[in-house]
């Protein structure tokens, strides 16, 4: 059992859990995750960690909610325990003085971005940070990001905050003006980690990006996050997460990721029942209780 | 322990009891079990176990011990089951075996102990894996853990890395020493490939359970959620941690793929992954559990291998409603790795066996999933390094088959997790852990290695006898502090 030390909301169907793990906390390097399990008859989800206090022996994780198990997730409260948390998984991110490196976040991806920029910027590197949501809400981690960049640049994809616009614009705008980047780590949904790489492929940029694929044990056991990466099979749970862009096969990541949809959408209509039954219980319950005390 | 010699309880004659028929395994019937996860074979009640017990005919220099990976005393066990000492004999096979209930159920006897049975040369071996089976599970249900003597404490300290059939028995014969051991398991749940990998069908899940839980009363620790290597290396569990010695039983672990076009469609699996998802992750109740399954209910699904793993495979298929469930196999039956009594068991079920043919590549439906294979017969050439004859394509001989889901399970190769982080870790040019095949020493001074990791993918018996050979390796390294 992990105990929730803290659980706070940080954007709408979004939370940051302080969970103690004080053997994950330890080791955590940045770039890599965990891989938990909620309850008994939960799935295993791979997670991001932001950051993790190895004096404290707690690690935070940042949740979007998304399917079934996420909702579940961030359905939990300070107090709260998940059942099943192993890691830190996966290779650290190579940390070296490259000269100028973007680091692009977009929305939950920041949360995995911002421990491999602050360590970029401890290298001695110049840290150009572009983060990107769909609307101000969604734009992550803009102050802890301030922190460890030299310069950010904000985008929403409705203009409600700062450029109105996509983070593959600002970086155009980048390259366009002339500025030397020696490389760029983009961390987001699979749309934006394409668009980039198929921006800095014909400027011959270093591009890495951190994938996610559906994944179960996180040791290499099972293969099922395996990603093609040059037309070889690469397992993102020990070669990855973090793989040069220029060789990823996107198009075959955004197929296997889909391969459970009709399942996914399932658990996630049970689930919403479920809380919607237990909502109108308790209503009842309360109304019953009213006309019991007259009311 | 020494045994003395005593009179042998069993009043037929020898050469009346090799006439005796072997006694059968009482099973579920095919078209039933092949709906459901329950378990295949019943089990025998304790009036089958006592007529099979019989049979034995007490041979002066059993086979049936000295072919047997952890050296079972069987001659003795089965004369205590023929007196009627069921508990007896169920503390004399954990003299040498502390997980009973599992081998009786998955070992291949007929490699081992019923290989070499005598009786064999006259008809039918000695049931002996049955008789374990049965002796195995009469201790659980009448034996009170409370009653487990504990060794005096030796003070020393042992870190066992996986909870597989090889760390269990390290645990095990460890803790019978005296020395604390502590069990470290990367999944959410203990018993490596025996928890992830054997179906409920095979194993359940339960006996895993009640196997860990009484070496729990014998005093083992088990940790979960630990990925050594990754959460905590073996210098710092060394150095840092204050263990004295430390046992790798990590299994072989990364699937093999066959690097034909069309692997990464979705519904081609790794066997790893599929029974991982049925077995450790409850697929198959989906959607009370919440990791999913492609559902395949009404179409076809092939396996590709011939072992026990590929077995398992499809045979969990066929209980998740495969319309059509095949096994494809590149070399002939006989050179099939699975056990007898899976092959015999699958057939029943309704499995299609394809011998003699190989899938060389993945036919897509043109929305990125898997609708067939095309496949190639095979016919057998000379020899290889394995000693089979070795499959040749037939030129021209190409077919396809239409399949939904399709899975690979050819073999496993070394997961590197814990040597990439273990300075000075020999390991060979296939990447498993070079470790003396007596005392399963490694390269680096108080770390020992065995089972899968060490000798590549093997049975779980063979996994056991590595843990028994390291736990006495630790034992004498602890003793005399010599390496």
């Amino acid at each position: 059992m992990f105990k929730i030390i803290h659980a706070q909301f940080i954007a709408p169907g979004i939370k940051r859990f302080i969970l103690e793990a004080p053997r994950i906390a330890r080791k955590q390097r940045p770039g890599q995750f965990v891989i938990l399990r909620v309850n008994q008859t939960g799935e295993r989800i791979p997670l991001t960690i932001e950051r993790s206090d190895p004096e404290k022996g707690t690690v935070n994780l940042v949740v979007q909610s998304m399917g079934k198990t996420t909702h579940l997730l961030n359905s939990l409260e300070t107090g709260d325990s998940i059942l099943d948390v192993v890691g830190p998984l996966g290779k650290p991110s190579e940390i070296a003085k490259f000269g100028t490196v973007v680091v692009m976040g977009g929305g939950v991806g920041t949360a995995m971005a911002y421990p491999t920029a602050a360590a970029l910027k401890r290298a001695g590197n110049r840290v150009i940070t572009i983060l990107g949501g769909r609307n101000k809400d969604l734009v992550l981690l803009e102050r802890e990001m301030r922190e460890v960049s030299d310069t950010v640049f904000v985008t929403t994809d409705d203009g409600s905050y700062a450029d109105k616009g996509l983070v593959t614009d600002k970086l155009r705008q980048l390259i366009e003006n002339g500025t030397r980047i020696d490389l760029v780590l983009a961390v987001g949904p699979i749309p934006m980690m394409r668009a980039v790489a198929e921006m800095t492929r014909k400027e011959r940029i270093r591009t890495i990006v951190s994938l996610n694929p559906i994944m179960i044990d996180g040791t290499g056991m099972c293969g099922g996050c395996r990603v093609l990466i040059e037309g070889k099979s690469e397992f993102a749970c020990v070669d990855g997460p973090e793989f040069d862009a220029h060789r990823v096969d996107f198009a075959v990541l955004v197929q296997r990721n889909s391969m459970y949809r009709d399942a996914e959408k399932r658990s996630m209509d049970d689930y919403k029942r479920e809380l919607e039954a237990k909502k109108a219980a308790v209503k009842t319950e309360a109304e019953t209780a009213c006309v019991l005390e007259g009311k | 322990m020494a045994t003395t010699p005593t009179k042998s309880k069993n009043p037929i004659p020898n050469r009346e009891r090799i006439k005796m028929p072997r006694q059968h395994m009482p099973e579920q019937p095919p078209l039933v079990r092949a709906q459901q996860f329950t378990e295949v074979n019943l089990g025998y009640s304790a009036e089958l176990a006592q007529q099979e017990a019989l049979r034995c005919i007490e041979c002066a220099k059993p086979t049936c011990t000295e072919t047997c990976p952890v050296g079972v005393k069987v001659k003795e066990f089965v004369q205590l089951i023929v007196e009627g000492n069921f508990l007896g004999a169920a503390a004399k096979i954990r003299e040498d075996n502390v997980l009973p209930a599992i081998t009786g159920r998955v070992c291949p006897q007929e490699d081992h102990c019923e290989g070499g049975c005598l009786l064999k040369k006259k008809g039918e071996s000695l049931g002996i894996g049955y008789l374990e089976r049965f002796v195995a599970d009469y201790e659980q249900q009448h034996f009170d853990t409370k009653n487990i003597v504990k060794a005096p404490p030796t003070g020393k300290k042992v870190a066992i890395v996986g909870s597989g059939p090889s760390g269990l028995t390290a645990a095990g014969d460890l803790v019978q020493k005296g020395h604390q051991v502590h069990v470290f398991e990367a999944l959410h749940e203990v018993g490596g490939v025996l928890t992830y990998g054997i179906p409920e069908f095979r194993l359940p899940k339960k006996i895993i359970r009640e196997q860990v839980d009484y070496m729990r009363a014998m005093g083992v620790e088990f940790e979960t959620d630990v990925v050594v290597g990754r959460t905590v290396t073996i210098d710092e569990l060394l150095e840092e941690e204050g263990y004295d010695a430390v046992f790798i039983g990590t299994g072989a672990g990364l699937p093999q793929f066959m690097g034909i076009p069309g692997e990464h469609l979705n519904g081609v699996y790794s066997a790893n992954e599929f029974l991982t998802r049925i077995n450790l992750m409850h697929a198959y109740e989906f959607p009370k559990y919440d990791e999913p399954m492609v559902d395949f209910r009404g179409k076809n699904v092939a396996v590709i291998g011939g072992g026990n793993t590929a077995l398992d495979a499809i045979r969990s298929a066929l209980r998740l409603g495969a319309g059509k469930a095949y096994v494809l196999y590149r070399r002939s039956e006989a050179e099939m790795p699975a056990r007898i009594e899976e092959v015999k068991h699958a057939k029943q079920e309704g499995i299609e066996f394809q011998v003699l043919a190989a899938p060389i590549e993945f036919l897509s439906d043109g929305k990125g999933w898997l609708s067939g294979a095309r496949c190639q017969k095979m016919e057998l050439g000379e020899p290889d390094a394995s000693g089979r004859r070795r499959p040749v394509p037939i030129a021209g001989s190409e077919y396809e088959v239409p399949l939904s889901v399709a899975v690979i399970a050819i073999g496993t190769s070394a997961n590197p997790i814990v040597q990439s982080t273990t300075p000075g870790l020999n390991t060979n040019k296939r990447g498993y852990i070079q470790a003396d095949e007596t005392t399963q020493r490694t390269s680096r001074k108080g770390v020992f290695a065995g089972g899968d990791i060490v000798t590549g993918s093997a049975t779980v018996i063979l996994a056991m006898g590595a843990g028994r050979r390291a736990a006495k390796g630790i034992d004498e390294y602890l003793k005399s502090g010599q390496w």
